[in-house]
């Protein structure tokens, strides 16, 4: 095994861990607890009153717009790691370089300011 | 064998064998949240995948913005559809020729990529030239990307940009008679113009 993956063991352990552990709790539950199941029981429970309606409902396309916008900046900052690790090797010019990347995402940034698109009315 | 042999090829069989299985799970399964939460199984075993492979940052990148925000939008866009789920269950025998076809297509493109591994006659010396050793993957992508590769990422900025501005045109809406807060607004306020002092008759009351 190559030094990568030996300092990845620890990882995968802890994986095998957390799956044993959920199986072990899902068995447990469904082996050991007491189910007398009834329709009140399994139904939906809304403050005392019958539920409204589904709760498969449509959801409003802001939070798209929201999530797109994370996306973004999620992948300018999946740049940015790179170019941290080999910021001494890359000189003046991967400098810049990185810097007209931030520049063009800033506009992108600087249009959804002004154009209110963060703003939760 | 000793474990530090065994456990790699392991960890390999168990990542891939789930992958595989959450794939056919996204297809099969019947209510679409799940078939992305299946998904999302699926992109956690190929970034193990990727571990195995020495692959560290496509690992960390594939959890970050796949399983982190990619996955996230496709539960949004399921939740948006409003899709009728009994309806959806009924095509699969009618899709199944056509996803039978784009699935061999691909099977031949993957057949074709490792037969040239193989065949081809780069291939020999691309085989035996050694990875480096002594830079990190990270820090290879990070010696390369920003000079050398200038072009293709300032590109790759130019397409964030269209993406965002893009997705800002197409679904942000004004709304009608929303009450905001203007904080200039409210700095600006005098007290002239919002006090008054009204002289009330008993009885009468302010019209």
């Amino acid at each position: 095994m190559d030094e990568l993956l030996r300092e990845y063991l620890p990882i995968l352990i802890f994986l095998g861990l957390a799956i044993g552990l959920g199986l072990v709790f899902l068995i447990a539950a469904a082996v050991l607890a007491v189910s007398r199941p009834d329709p009140e029981k399994n139904s939906a429970y809304e403050c005392g009153f019958n539920a409204f309606d589904d709760a498969r409902m449509k959801f409003d396309v802001r939070f798209y717009l929201v999530s797109i916008l994370f996306i973004i900046f999620d992948l300018e900052v999946a740049f940015l790691f790179p170019w941290a690790v080999s910021f001494a090797e890359i000189g003046d010019f991967g400098y810049w370089s990185m810097m007209v990347f931030l520049g063009v995402l800033t506009i992108g940034f600087i249009y959804e300011w002004r154009k209110g698109a963060l703003e939760w009315e | 064998m000793t474990a530090a042999e065994v456990l790699p090829v392991l960890a390999f069989y168990l990542f891939s064998g789930v992958a595989v299985t959450s794939g056919l799970m996204v297809v099969v399964a019947r209510n679409p949240v799940r078939s992305v939460l299946w998904l999302i199984l699926a992109f956690f075993s190929a970034a193990g995948l990727f571990v195995l492979l020495g692959a560290e940052f496509l690992a960390m990148l594939l959890l970050i913005v796949y399983v982190g925000a990619v996955m996230v939008l496709f539960l949004f866009v399921v939740m948006m559809l409003d899709v009728d789920f009994a309806e959806l269950r009924q095509g699969m025998s009618e899709y199944l020729p056509l996803g039978a076809t784009i699935g061999l297509v691909l099977l031949v493109q993957i057949l074709f990529g490792v037969g040239a591994w193989f065949a081809s006659e780069s291939a020999p010396t691309l085989r035996v030239q050694p990875a480096p050793s002594d830079v990190q993957n990270t820090a290879a992508l990070g010696n390369v990307l920003y000079d050398d590769y200038a072009y293709l990422f300032q590109a790759s900025g130019l397409i964030l940009l269209v993406a965002m501005i893009g997705a800002i045109v197409l679904t942000l809406r004004e709304r009608e008679g929303v009450k905001k807060q203007s904080i200039v607004g409210q700095m600006h306020r005098t007290r002239e113009e919002s006090i008054a002092v009204v002289d009330v008759k008993p009885g009468q009351g302010i019209n």
